[in-house]
């Protein structure tokens, strides 16, 4: 594969980064809105363009089980799901985690049943939000065809070894079709240099992986556990920083916009990010003091960076896609009010909950978010969230 | 093990508590969970091995004279082998008798 340019569905560049990434076996179940990837992956093994196993699973169960199995041995693993599919597959997602196992998944947000919907939100991945993988959100097409290689990256470092998993918007990122850059062979080889997992299994070098815990080592596994995934945050700043010394295009746990000299802010992650900078951009030349907050590093969590962007605004409005019942309400804003509690400077949060199961948010209902959000901080109506476009 | 394991530290554990020593279940001596015991009669023993197969704990060893007899320090008493062996020759005995 040469450098190149081109109009591609964010899918299919997805799969063709995991292809010259070299990936050794690929195990996945189709569900939408997943299915272009490993449906274009199954092809590029098939015509011999990938020397990969691809495993055509029963069930996720089966495809995260056969990924814990591959990654065991030190194969370069991917897979890809999507809301009821990470749903089957999460007794292994944990698993996978716990385990230190290598490897990348392409999660295809998308909400939970019921009512049964195939749309995007981030219910599915909320579910599994505190298993222990590395969980980063992207904004489009080429995000998403660079955080493949930069996932393995982080994933094999011999200093994190945990599973990645790649946060892209279902349909409105999966089925859309953007120019997308693609590297080529020898950059990626570079980048991305087979790996060698420590402790791997193999007949010369016997180890028994996930054994049974006593009360007596419990606690240290999980403390082993906590400590990889928070020592893995330096590494991957390395990674991202690494991969844009090599194509210019370089990548932050929490990216600004226009956010410096603002006065009160806008978070969201995923592709919200893109329709804020644009409605930000418009209110600016109106004369409000507004800026975007994007995180794109879900876990670990990057508190040293939202505590840089965030103190010291009057306000933030949070954008949520999806709800902890009976609790915070929003994910993001119940993090931000934690990381931010008791803070100099810290501001005041106000939460919606929007575009729940694909429900459009344009621009106006954008615009109408920010200017309402401001107004509740203002007036001090910071408890709970609002669910916006709700009838009734 | 190096250490016994309510000793081990959490920066001791290989990453993803990998257990790199080969047979440490040697350790973990599970006897003392047994309510009751397998005693076997030699003079009806045929010295087939079934209940050195079947064992699920993998505790029975051969005696020098070719007769199988459980390691009582990991036997959970089960009954698996009293169950198997063709010949009727292993009793369950209560630990409490």
């Amino acid at each position: 594969m040469p450098k190149v340019r081109k109009g591609v569905e964010v899918s299919i560049a997805i799969a063709d980064a995991v292809a010259q990434a070299d990936t050794d076996v690929i195990a996945a179940y189709p569900i939408t809105p997943q299915t272009h990837i490993v449906e274009h992956l199954s092809e590029i093994v098939a015509n011999g363009e990938l020397d990969a196993e691809f495993v055509p699973v029963d069930s996720e169960h089966s495809a995260m089980s056969v990924c814990c199995g591959s990654s065991a041995v030190g194969a370069r693993t991917f897979t890809s799901t999507s809301s009821q599919g990470l749903a089957l597959m999460s007794e292994i997602f944990f698993i996978a985690a716990a385990m230190r196992l290598p490897m990348v998944m392409a999660l295809a947000n998308r909400s939970l049943s019921s009512p049964l919907s195939i749309w995007n939100d981030h219910t599915d991945t909320m579910m599994v939000r505190d298993a222990g993988w590395v969980h980063i959100f992207v904004e489009n097409g080429q995000e998403c065809y660079d955080n493949i290689f930069c996932s393995y990256r982080m994933s094999e470092d011999p200093e994190v070894r945990l599973p990645v998993a790649i946060n892209l918007d279902g349909f409105i990122l999966t089925h859309m079709i953007e120019p997308i850059e693609y590297e080529d062979d020898e950059t990626i080889r570079k980048y991305l240099p087979p790996f060698t997992m420590i402790n791997a299994l193999h007949p010369d070098n016997p180890v028994s992986m996930g054994c049974f815990g006593m009360p007596e080592i419990y606690t240290e596994t999980q403390m082993n556990r906590e400590h990889g995934i928070r020592n893995s945050y330096p590494v991957i700043l390395k990674a991202w920083d690494e991969w844009g010394k090599l194509t210019g295009r370089y990548y932050r746990p929490v990216e600004t916009y226009r956010a410096d000299d603002a006065e009160y802010c806008i978070v969201t992650m995923g592709s919200y990010g893109e329709t804020a900078m644009e409605v930000v951009d418009t209110l600016r030349a109106e004369g409000e003091k507004v800026g975007v907050v994007k995180i794109r590093l879900w876990r670990p969590f990057p508190y040293d960076e939202i505590r840089a962007a965030l103190l010291g605004k009057k306000s933030l409005v949070v954008i949520d896609r999806a709800i902890s019942f009976g609790g915070p309400g929003g994910p993001v804003a119940s993090e931000l009010r934690s990381a931010l509690y008791q803070k100099k400077g810290a501001p005041t949060i106000v939460n919606y909950v929007a575009g729940l199961a694909g429900r459009d948010v344009s621009r106006k209902d954008f615009r109408n978010i920010i200017l309402e959000g401001k107004e509740k901080a203002r007036r001090g109506e910071t408890e709970g969230f609002t669910l916006y476009g709700l009838r009734g | 093990m190096a250490k016994p394991m309510d000793q081990i530290t959490w920066r001791e554990l290989e990453v993803g508590a990998v257990v790199v020593e080969v047979g440490n279940a040697m350790e973990y001596e599970t006897g003392s969970w047994r309510s009751e015991r397998p005693v076997v009669n030699r003079e009806q023993c045929i010295k087939c091995g079934v209940c050195w197969l079947f064992c699920p704990d993998v505790c029975i060893v051969r005696a020098p004279e070719g007769h199988f007899e459980a390691n009582l320090t990991y036997c959970k008493g089960c009954g698996i082998c009293a169950k198997e062996c063709p010949v009727g020759c292993i009793t369950m005995i209560s630990e409490e008798e």
